[in-house]
């Protein structure tokens, strides 16, 4: 017969557990990173190589949205030419609060190898950026890691994101 | 005795010319020697002003006026069977010749042969849209417009392809910088944001070897080692670089002794 009374003296704790609000509201937002669908160039590739089954974002609750709406990550994946950067930023303003950016490869980083007339030199000119993934183009452990250290960066911050800094220097 | 060069205006020339190189030049051939390339220009000047042709690497090339581009282009299609055209756009010779060679690049199909049809045009002219007699022309017309701000009359939508609609400028020209302009350097910035956010944002890096010496954030001196994101404008105090200190033993003689006085 299954034990259906607990002894909660002896079980070594109630089933409670003790937390602060910004650590459960991070808690939240870090292990639910929604990025949007959104590839520019063949960093994209490895983005959805990533998504896929082989390196499976799913089990870090990382799930590719198709709408801007219901995004939480934008990981710029890609050349961003000066012609499509203002529906970047048109995506990234679509987005809700809070949001976060990963710019991912060397050239959303710093235009990389196309130091043209054509090419942003940086997203970072249109969009803050969050996590900065160097590789051309990053394998999907890299971007693996670069979805990590976003997680640790929320979980570091405030739940409460006025009081970030980087939501301060944000320009609108 | 050594050959006499002139030493005035020396910094235009070329600073170095390998004395054995040859420019390399492909052979160029009468029409007469190809049947068919001979019919086909026989056909043609019948009724278009031909002012120079020849067959190079295989293919005919064959200059006209620019007038005629439309009337030529249907006489090779209809008659000649040029029935498709690979390519055409523009090539910038302003520098040196002070005008631009448009080319048409054909495929007859039937014969396997390919001609060139060029003309020359100044800058600021016009030529004549040749979409109602090939469909690739149409997309080809657009970018050469884009890129070369060469209009092509009566095309169905004549309009910029690969830059945005509002760009000032055309970016294949020989005088256009490659790393673009005043407004090209700006262009995402002013879009988004206003002209007033160019402060703030301020200008491209078009630097990839870029050190800033006082950014603590990105970069890190080696022996002045400082906090992340400290200020140092002030200057930064030195860190002393410790290395692991090296005892030499020699082995010869009394090196029992030594490695006692080690202990």
């Amino acid at each position: 017969m299954a034990q259906h009374q607990v002894n909660y003296a002896s079980a070594g704790g109630l089933p409670v557990a003790l937390t602060t609000v910004d650590h459960l509201v991070n808690w939240g937002r870090s292990n639910s990173l929604w990025p949007l669908t959104y590839g520019l160039a063949c960093c994209a590739i490895e983005m959805m190589a990533s998504g896929a089954s082989r390196y499976d974002f799913d089990r870090m609750g990382t799930i590719f949205r198709a709408s801007p709406r219901q995004s939480d990550v934008m990981i710029l994946a890609g050349t961003l030419s000066k012609k499509h950067a203002e529906f970047a930023r048109r995506l990234y303003d679509q987005m809700t609060e809070p949001k976060w950016v990963i710019s991912m490869g060397s050239c959303a980083n710093t235009g990389g190898m196309f130091n043209t007339y054509a090419t942003v030199q940086g997203v970072d000119r249109i969009v803050p950026v969050d996590i900065y993934l160097p590789g051309c183009a990053p394998r999907p452990e890299t971007l693996q890691y670069a979805l990590m250290m976003l997680q640790k960066k929320i979980r570091r911050e405030s739940a409460n994101m006025k009081n970030n800094t980087k939501q301060n220097l944000r320009l609108i | 005795m050594r050959k006499y060069v002139p030493k005035d205006n020396v910094q235009k020339q070329s600073y170095y010319t390998d004395r054995f190189h040859v420019v390399p030049s492909t052979p160029r051939e009468e029409v007469s020697t190809d049947e068919a390339f001979a019919k086909h220009l026989e056909t043609l000047s019948a009724k278009v002003e031909i002012k120079s042709s020849r067959i190079e690497l295989g293919s005919m090339v064959v200059e006209i006026n620019h007038e005629d581009n439309y009337k030529a282009l249907e006489i090779l299609r209809d008659e000649c069977g040029y029935a498709m055209l690979s390519e055409m756009s523009a090539v910038d010779y302003l520098a040196k010749d002070g005008n631009f060679e448009v080319f048409y690049q054909l495929l007859n199909l039937k014969e396997v042969k390919r001609m060139r049809l060029v003309m020359r045009i100044e800058q600021g002219l016009a030529v004549e849209s040749v979409v109602p007699l090939y469909k690739a022309a149409n997309f080809a017309e657009r970018e050469m417009f884009d890129m070369f701000g060469i209009v092509a009359n009566n095309h169905p939508f004549m309009k910029r392809i690969l830059m945005p609609d509002d760009w000032e400028g055309h970016p294949l020209l020989k005088t256009y910088p490659l790393h673009g302009d005043e407004f090209a350097s700006w262009y995402e910035v002013d879009k988004i944001f206003g002209k007033e956010a160019r402060e703030a944002i301020g200008p491209e890096n078009r630097d990839p070897a870029r050190i800033d010496r006082y950014d603590t954030k990105r970069f890190s001196r080696v022996g002045y080692e400082v906090p992340f994101g400290a200020d140092i404008s002030e200057g930064e105090t030195k860190t002393e670089i410790e290395y692991s200190k090296t005892f030499l033993v020699d082995y010869t003689k009394d090196s029992g002794e030594q490695l006692e006085n080690r202990k």
